[in-house]
């Protein structure tokens, strides 16, 4: 299991690995933090032929705060956001969802932006980031765009980067101490993917104010359903429980290895139940 | 291996400088270069734990970085614990608790008791436990690994 | 050094103390020698293509494009070791009717599983043989493959081996008493079910791995080994590579965790070997991550049917098992795939006094990965079978699960006895052991706290299993049947002239703490401090012959080797000082290296000062006296195919009915290995056992797709028990030595592997009780607990 060969580039600065990632023949990767792409490249299911460490591009790593936002560098590492008092402060969903995430070795390399990049539909940062409304702002030698995480994740593996763009950053709008944050996944052992997860972000003030649900690990991509959402806002409706497992039932489910789509259908329910429970107290 | 980079770092406060092919891992190159056998292979895909080491004070992966990457950095393996009086109680627990067996999973393990202790962590057993989930061990039970680990904190907070 | 073997006041008294494993430090140092860790001068390393296919016919390999990579050594394919290896069979003799087909290290002409070897590329380092390995091309003819092992017998199955008139490899009867005459009897309870349990495998942290080097001028092949039978292993290559014995040598260092995986002959592991000769230099194999999924034997993938029935005090009138498992394309060489299934049939309701008992196995051939013996061989698919089946009935009839025990379990007062299947017992504590178990749990305090949180909504279990562990086996095991395995172990002890001991022995280790106890055992009888005892296993060039570490029978069998060297070496050592302090022997004695008196232990001369005197100034010894201080022993087990050990063992889950997740809240494990020579490193090995017992219970299995393709062939996707779910285990012994030695040791190293699925199993259907559902397929996931609880059925 070792890697097949390749080029190794390892540019200091965003434009210089944007050039690199435009003018460079052949299956040109970016390597985050590769606590992904590493195991694909020794299992040889991944083989570029260039590879662009951006590790050494230090200013894709900080963490700021603007007046309505925390701006997240893409190559900024889980284990940073676990440790910043702005995001504890202002992101309290990361705190509730970061430990879940792997291991800490894992976390002291994983990236947000790597995270992103990858779309794992099991992983539970692109979930997190439509939770929470993200923007991921894409950098490419032509200009500058910014998605709404939303939009960004399309389904297995797959998102809207286009060739030559790099997530330089990312921007998570505060949530205020009165919003509710739920986080809530059933992995069959500690730091696995989960065999169902959901994330709940309550924002009840301000221009943003709505709530949102967002699965992950049951389909080939983050999973949010407006219907569900405002089932949950409709206070107190009747037979607010069928309804939601009838919204559920509309969901198209995935299988892996540890749970067929029946089982993920039901586990969504459970997920989601126990995050808004949990929400509560 | 044909592409190749030159590199710098400090491996256990010592100072290397080496060309090595750029799809070697952290890992395979400590090991089959510097000939610290030390940490161990497992898996290769970043799930074991054994090939666990600090690199500018984290604790990573060995397999799931690149040597290159390392370059301008320092390195502790487990040669560098043993040779570090910090260590000392932390070993000793695992010797008096025989939290080893076959001594493969080991070296991993004590980076990531190490971090752990360093990091202040309580003597609450399931924290231990989640925090070192990250490494497999087949031949122990996990238990004295646990056991070994909570003693080391109590006799420090004693000390 | 007279008296009791456990006197722990006496000087030297190692045996039963715990002692700290001299080699833990090294280990902790990262000091270890591992076979990865070495490497020669000119080395090159292997890796192979394997097949991509269950059951294909091999029409062309291309090899063109691979050869002429820079760094590439050697490509070798089957052809290219016709003349240099002869095919290997794995059948025994006294396995009656079992048949292979002969295998070759390399596949020719069909491969017939996923993951099969079929070309060999050496080359400078791993990554470049990798590389070629990727430009081979080979033209597959893809055949039906026969995966399942009950289709596999159908009439209209394909046949793996066109040889063969079926897919049958091997069938064993047993038929004790009348059990038909029991069934419709209509004052018993009859209760049957059907149990599966998951394919899994040993998952090694440290992965197989081969070093091997051949010397051409003296024609000598060394063999760095990672392993648990040196001597086996000696004797297969020299077999089959036409060597003369004498002049293979396998060296085990450091082995990182074997647990029955790393004991077979694997073809990647000969072909490193073939390699070695033709290249005439040293060729490292190490199996990556993803090989050793599909390479590693697998064990347990097993479905029983089992019916018992009880009368209405709870007494078991019959029992009845049929086993059906699939090995693999072939019986692997030399220990052969039917013995998991011959112990279920000899191990199903063992602990019990059962008088009418009938069983079948059936043992076929599939297109999946080999499977062989693996730790605790058979003995979890036994206990959960007739544990399953005897807690269900006891629940049919309103029978509490520890007193239908009481009344089943065969008397610690009826021994030497025999069970229906034919197995020979003796020294056993089936009654004592269920009784501590019984204290040490708080039995009935844990059946009231069960109520209540049943009242709250929450569903805990409590689950038992009563075991039996097959350790130190004698010939009957596999020599028996003609295979070059030793039942018998050496040891040989020698002074040195500065009074240091040295042992070395046949038995091997794994991790265990083999040389710690072997220490021990010397430094006890002989009479010295343990730290002036140097130990040396795993190298058949400089150790005695014997069997290795495996059925838990290192203790047991080697040990008594070592007691009985170490006391003939003694016996040597105070003749000699007798003669030179003018003293009888017997009224001498060896404590902490010194000579001393019997009689107020006064010290009369150290052990330095009579080495000084043997090896150096012989002119002060009589001429006829030539003093050896050296002493060899042998020793097998005699009278009985086996010791067994007994056990007790309690679960205590607690089952998240919405989410079909089990948490292990308690675990007790009671166990008579008899004599325990280093209570630590027992406790351990049980510790380590039970975990692994847990991983086959509730998360490991090798799945595979119905065209035979492994799913979950990586460390992600396979999961193996880690610190996070695991639970404290609570162990308590009960000491019946052995009478067939004088160290009294039975083994330990498997015990919980073969008890804890069974405890899990119970304890999670006494969970689901209330919400009437039950499960006997293993590993117990959450989905198949919803599955049982109606949930996600279509």
């Amino acid at each position: 299991m070792k890697a097949s060969d390749f080029s190794y580039e390892n540019p200091n600065s965003l434009n210089a690995a944007l050039a690199l990632l435009a003018n460079q023949d052949g299956d040109v990767q970016l390597l985050a933090g590769g606590q992904s792409l590493m195991p694909m490249m020794n299992f040889r299911l991944a083989a570029p032929d260039t590879l662009v460490d951006l590790n050494g591009v230090k200013e894709l790593q900080f963490i700021q705060e603007t007046e309505t936002s925390i701006e997240i560098g893409a190559m900024t590492r889980y284990v940073q956001l676990e440790q910043s008092p702005l995001v504890t402060q202002h992101i309290p969903l990361f705190a509730k969802a970061l430990p879940h995430i792997a291991h800490s070795a894992i976390r002291n390399r994983g990236t947000i932006g790597g995270s992103a990049a990858l779309a794992d539909p099991a992983a539970e940062m692109p979930a997190l980031l439509i939770a929470l409304g993200a923007t991921l702002n894409l950098q490419s030698l032509t200009g500058q765009r910014s998605v709404l995480a939303d939009d960004f994740f399309l389904g297995l593996y797959e998102t809207t980067l286009a060739d030559g763009e790099i997530i330089e950053s990312i921007s998570i709008p505060k949530l205020a101490s009165t919003d509710r944050t739920g986080f809530y996944e059933l992995a069959r052992r500690h730091g696995d993917y989960a065999m169902a997860g959901v994330a709940v972000v309550d924002r009840v003030v301000g221009d943003l104010a709505s709530l949102r649900v967002v699965f992950f690990a049951i389909s080939d991509r983050p999973v949010r359903d407006q219907k569900m959402e405002d089932l949950l806002q409709r206070p107190s409706a009747n037979d607010e429980q069928q309804h939601l497992k009838e919204a559920i039932g509309q969901l198209e489910f995935h299988g892996d290895l540890n749970a067929d789509a029946a089982t993920k259908q039901h586990l969504a329910g459970v997920v989601l139940n126990r995050a808004l429970k949990e929400m509560e107290t | 291996m044909n592409q190749r980079h030159s590199i710098s770092m400090t491996v256990n406060g010592e100072a290397i400088t080496m060309d090595v092919p750029v799809r070697m891992n952290l890992v395979d190159f400590l090991r089959n270069e510097l000939g610290l056998t030390g940490s161990h292979v497992g898996c290769e895909h970043g799930v074991c734990g054994a090939c666990t080491l600090k690199i500018d004070g984290e604790m990573v992966r060995g397999c799931l970085m690149l040597a290159v990457q390392a370059d301008g950095c320092t390195i502790t393996t487990i040669e560098g614990f043993a040779d570090d009086p910090r260590s000392d109680r932390l070993q000793a627990a695992f010797e008096r608790n025989n939290a080893l067996q076959c001594g493969y999973c080991t070296p991993g393990m004590l980076a990531s008791a190490l971090d752990y202790i360093e990091a202040g962590g309580s003597t609450d057993r399931t924290a231990i436990r989640q925090h070192i989930s990250g490494n497999y061990c087949r031949c122990t039970g996990y238990q004295s690994i646990v056991d070994a680990i909570a003693q080391t904190i109590e006799e420090g907070q004693k000390s | 050094m007279s008296g009791p073997l456990t006197n722990l006041d006496r000087p030297n008294s190692y045996i039963g103390r715990t002692v700290p494993r001299p080699d833990a430090k090294r280990l902790l140092q990262g000091r270890g020698q591992y076979v990865d860790d070495l490497q020669l001068p000119r080395m090159v390393h292997a890796a192979f293509v394997r097949s991509p296919h269950a059951h294909a016919r091999v029409k062309e390999i291309d090899t063109t494009a691979a050869t002429s990579l820079p760094g590439v050594v050697a490509i070798y394919t089957a052809k290219d070791f016709v003349d240099h290896v002869t095919p290997y069979v794995g059948v025994l003799t006294h396995l009656q009717g079992l048949r292979s087909a002969p295998q070759m290290p390399l596949a020719t002409d069909v491969v017939r599983w996923q993951g099969e070897p079929v070309v060999m590329v050496v080359a400078h380092n791993r990554a470049i043989a990798e590389d070629a390995c990727g430009l081979i091309e080979i033209d597959f003819e893809p055949l039906a493959e026969v995966c399942d092992a009950a289709a596999a017998l159908k009439d209209d199955a394909t046949i793996i081996h066109p040889e063969f008139d079926s897919n049958l490899a091997w069938e064993r009867l047993v038929d004790s008493g009348d059990v038909e005459a029991i069934w419709d009897r209509d004052d018993v309870t009859v209760i049957e079910r059907d149990f599966t349990f998951g394919r899994h495998t040993g998952v090694t942290l440290e992965s197989r791995a081969s070093l091997v080097e051949f010397n051409p001028a003296d024609e000598t092949l060394t063999y760095h080994y990672s392993g648990q039978a040196p001597h086996m292993m000696q004797a297969v290559l020299a077999k089959h590579l036409d060597l003369p014995e004498e002049n293979v040598r396998l060296v085990a260092r450091d082995v990182g965790g074997s647990f029955g995986i790393k004991i077979h002959t694997y073809g990647d592991d000969v072909a490193t070997a073939i390699a070695a000769r033709l290249l005439r230099r040293p060729v490292k194999f190490v199996a990556d991550r993803m090989e050793s999924f599909v390479s590693d034997i697998h064990a347990r993938d097993h479905t029983v049917h089992g019916r018992i029935a009880v009368d209405s005090s709870g007494v078991i009138a019959a029992m009845e098992i049929d086993d059906l498992t699939g090995i693999g394309p072939f019986s692997m060489y030399p220990r052969t795939s039917a013995i998991e299934c011959n112990q279920i049939l000899n191990l199903t309701g063992a602990p019990y006094q059962i008088e009418n008992y009938r069983a079948r196995g059936r043992v076929v051939f599939q297109n999946k990965n080999m499977m062989c013996q693996y730790r605790a061989v058979g003995h979890p698919v036994a206990m959960a079978v007739a544990d399953g089946l005897l807690e269900a009935a006891a629940h049919e009839i309103n029978m509490d699960v520890v007193a239908i025990r009481r009344k089943n379990l065969i008397a610690d007062t009826a021994y030497p006895a025999t069970s229906a299947a034919g197995m020979k017992f003796d020294d056993l504590s089936h009654q004592r052991a269920l009784e501590k178990l019984v204290s040490m749990m708080d039995y009935d305090g844990l059946r009231q706290s069960q109520e209540e949180a049943r009242e709250r909504g929450v569903y805990r279990g409590i689950g038992l299993v009563s075991m039996v562990e097959v350790t130190n086996p004698s010939p009957m095991f596999y020599g028996v049947g003609g295979a070059s395995i030793s039942a018998q172990d050496g040891a040989t002890v020698r002074l040195d002239a500065a009074g240091a001991l040295h042992v070395s022995s046949s038995i091997t280790e794994q991790g265990q703490g083999t040389n710690t106890i072997i220490a021990q055992i010397a430094a006890d009888r002989f009479g010295v401090d343990i730290d002036r005892v140097k130990v040396t296993t795993g190298d058949t060039a400089t150790t005695p012959y014997g069997g290795g570490t495996w059925a838990s029978r290192g203790a047991g069998i080697g040990g008594e080797a070592v007691l009985l060297a170490a006391q003939a070496l003694r016996q040597q050592v105070l003749e000699i000082a007798g003669t030179i302090l003018q003293a009888a022997p017997d009224s001498l004695d060896i404590n902490n290296g010194q000579i001393v008196d019997v009689e107020g232990a006064a010290t009369r001369m150290s052990l330095g000062e009579l080495g000084r005197i043997v090896y150096y100034r012989g002119n002060e010894l009589p001429n006829d006296m030539m003093p050896e201080m050296i002493a060899t022993r042998h020793y097998r087990v005699t009278d009985f195919p086996f010791v067994f050990t007994n056990g007790a063992m309690a679960a205590h889950v607690e089952v998240d009915p919405e989410t079909g997740f089990v948490k292990i809240l308690d675990f007790w494990a009671v166990e008579d290995c008899g004599r325990v020579i280093n209570p630590k490193l027992v406790d351990e090995q049980i510790r380590g056992g039970v975990i692994q017992g847990i991983g086959g219970a509730l998360y490991e299995e090798c799945l595979y797709s119905d065209d035979g393709q492994m799913l979950n062939a990586s460390m992600a996707d396979y999961l193996v028990p880690m610190a996070a779910e695991m639970p404290d285990i609570h162990i308590a012994h009960i000491e019946t030595p052995t009478k067939t030695s004088t160290l009294g040791a039975k083994g330990a190293g498997e015990a919980g592997t073969g008890g804890a699925p069974a405890a899990l199993m119970n304890a999670v259907n006494d969970a689901l009780r209330p919400l009437d559902a039950s499960i006997y397929q293993m590993p117990m996931t959450p989905q198949r607990i919803l599955r049982v609880l109606g949930i996600g059925k279509d």
